[in-house]
């Protein structure tokens, strides 16, 4: 365990230095490039011709790829700096900064919701596999899979407002400054993102236990005259659970790309609304930062699960 | 039988009797998972909605009609119109037909890249294998749905484009379940055996390894077509996606935002037909996977069998002994 933990934790630089290539070329080799985009757009908002050179220029693209790449490796590293929008011109790291923790909280209020709903529900489902029960619980957690949250979340602002001229508060609370009207601000979007993500995990949570139900150890544990509880959750759940919780760190990036639209549709100053606000105004050095930050955070999440992951289950050896 | 050698054995083609995969599926579905034939009948209907739009829809999907525009449901238009007044019921119907093209088109794509870089990478192993992996492992790390929106903002939008986009970044996470199937089926002795009468690599790679990935392809791409369709839609909703001017449901509800106070209709009727698919595809890909992933067979204990099954197996039995006597 020890060698294998130093092993992984030797792979992390050739990780992040992969992803920080990849981050930066999504944006810059795909054809078409920002001067481009701002002269066409210039263009149709009736504006004259552009001096290409000056502003090739201004936003550092009149050297070779190798070293904007470096440039912006550097900046990075050396002061933390992220660059400067090309709208605002506003710094980008403090922009970031800021609207973390919002981001934050709605995944992990998310996480939390998802699995108080799937792990009951994904457990009874496979006790009583191929039962009515059965059904109607796979067919819920189905459900949640197939309905875009940002059509459910649509529906959530709107149909109680044209009914009952009641909307979910969409006007931002902070949360120091007022937790529990800052809660009850989050529960709706975090109920819509956590709900999706339960259904993955419902499904998982009956496979595994399916799985497992079917060991020696089960049969030796009814034979032993056990009650059905003890042995559902005392020797059952136990086992089945472990790779639950890789699938739930391995379901962080959807959870991070989903709060995307959550924060888009319920006007959340998180990440992912500025995201949406920087792709509307191509406004590239924040896309990067924001898939840089994305990336990291679910490096660092698959780490953890990995490194987890030999602790929870003793079977697992790692040469 | 005469020969050049008489004393050879005759020489007899043995027929294989069972049937295809495909059909030994399929019956096993309809026997065994209802939901499963519940998915498949939901998504047999949008297909042929799909392929039949042209026949189905009461009107042109772009007819406009300026002076009954927004209405209500009514018995000329089934669902209303739109802000154009164009028949909501027509582009719902030819929504159906983007989603197919889009969902299948899209996945089909994700499969073939999932192979060409999961079977190579896993077939030739050592250090093509660890650095293609170390590849996906970091393309894996970004979420697949910022990828998409960044890819998308500078990518002109189309139908065409959207497919090669959804289908080459979903395919390359999908390398890694083809690998490891790959790499499971490398170590049978008949690779080994292919090996030393002198195959090629590649025709050990099509005849006798793809064959028997088969499942975990079909598993993939099942459950994939849900999730093609529902990316198309989300960015479509935020304006990443498809041309505003093409009625695929992701681009009815964005449009339908500028309305949603007085006619939320026109929110509803995409999204509830988005979803229902979604939920077919699901639920046929889910029970597929049932029955393919051989993990899930057998058993012992009290949970092995359903209560149903049970049933029937005593009621065999208890027929068979009364049989006997």
């Amino acid at each position: 365990m020890g060698a294998y933990a130093i092993r992984r934790l030797l792979w992390i630089p050739v990780t992040v230095i992969l992803t920080t290539m990849i981050v930066f070329l999504l944006v810059r080799f795909i054809p078409g490039n920002v001067v481009d985009i701002i002269e066409s757009q210039m263009a149709a908002n009736g504006g004259g011709t552009i001096d290409r050179a000056a502003i090739m220029k201004l936003l550092g693209l009149n050297v070779p790829v190798y070293v904007q790449y470096g440039r912006w490796v550097s900046d990075i590293v050396v002061h933390g700096s992220f660059g400067t929008s090309l709208r605002s011109s506003q710094p980008i790291t403090p922009m970031i900064l800021q609207r973390i923790p919002l981001t934050f909280e709605l995944g992990l209020m998310a996480l939390i919701i998802g699995l108080l709903i799937s792990i009951p529900i994904g457990v009874y489902s496979a006790i009583r596999q191929d039962t009515i029960t059965d059904y109607i619980l796979r067919s819920l957690s189905i459900i949640l899979i197939s309905v875009p949250s940002f059509w459910l979340g649509t529906m959530i602002v709107l149909y109680p407002s044209i009914w009952w001229h009641w909307a979910p508060p969409m006007e931002f609370i902070p949360f120091f400054k007022n937790p529990i009207g800052n809660l009850g601000m989050m529960i709706i979007p975090a109920l819509v993102l956590g709900s999706q993500q339960s259904g993955s995990t419902m499904r998982m949570t009956r496979t595994m236990m399916l799985e497992t139900l079917r060991q020696d150890y089960i049969r030796t544990a009814w034979a032993k005259g056990l009650s059905e509880r003890v042995v559902v959750i005392r020797h059952a759940m136990k086992n089945a659970l472990i790779p639950v919780v890789t699938m739930v760190g391995g379901g962080i990036p959807s959870l991070v790309g989903g709060s995307v639209i959550i924060e888009y549709i319920f006007n959340l100053p998180g990440m992912g609304r500025l995201m949406v606000d920087a792709l509307d105004g191509r406004d590239y050095p924040i896309i990067s930062a924001i898939n840089l930050i994305m990336a990291t955070i679910v490096i660092a999440n698959n780490l953890f699960i990995d490194l987890t992951y030999g602790w929870l289950d003793p079977r697992i050896h790692y040469q | 039988m005469t020969t050049k050698n008489g004393n050879a054995a005759p020489v007899k083609r043995v027929e294989n009797k069972r049937p295809g995969l495909f059909f030994d599926l399929l019956r096993r579905l309809v026997l065994e998972k209802p939901l499963g034939t519940f998915g498949l009948g939901l998504i047999i209907i949008f297909f042929t909605m799909g392929i039949f739009s042209k026949f189905i829809m009461p009107f042109s999907w772009s007819q406009i009609h300026l002076l009954e525009r927004l209405q209500g449901p009514s018995g000329r238009y089934f669902l209303g119109t739109d802000e154009l007044g164009r028949d909501e019921m027509s582009r719902l119907i030819y929504g159906a037909r983007i989603s197919m093209e889009i969902g299948i088109g899209a996945t089909f794509l994700n499969t073939v890249v999932s192979i060409l870089i999961g079977a190579s990478s896993g077939f030739l192993g050592g250090k093509t294998d660890m650095i293609v992996q170390r590849f996906v492992d970091v393309w894996m790390s970004i979420p697949g749905f910022v990828i998409l929106l960044t890819v998308m903002t500078i990518l002109p939008r189309s139908l065409l484009m959207m497919i090669l986009v959804l289908g080459i970044t979903g395919g390359i996470g999908g390398a890694r379940l083809v690998r490891s199937a790959v790499i499971a089926i490398k170590s049978n002795t008949y690779i080994s055996a292919s090996d030393a009468i002198g195959c090629s690599p590649v025709r050990i790679l099509l005849v006798h390894i793809i064959p028997n990935i088969m499942p975990t392809l079909i598993i993939m791409f099942t459950l994939g077509i849900g999730g093609n369709i529902l990316a198309e839609a989300g960015l479509s909703f935020l304006g990443f996606g498809l041309p505003p001017g093409v009625p695929s449901w992701g681009v009815l509800i964005n449009s339908s935002q500028a309305y949603l106070q007085t006619d939320p209709q026109l929110a509803l009727w995409p999204g509830l037909a988005l979803s229902l698919a979604v939920f077919g595809m699901n639920m046929f890909g889910d029970s597929i996977r049932d029955l393919l992933d051989p993990r899930l067979r057998g058993g012992v204990g009290r949970y092995a069998l359903s209560d149903k099954k049970l049933k029937e197996l005593k009621e065999n039995l208890a027929g068979k002994a009364a049989a006997g006597k």
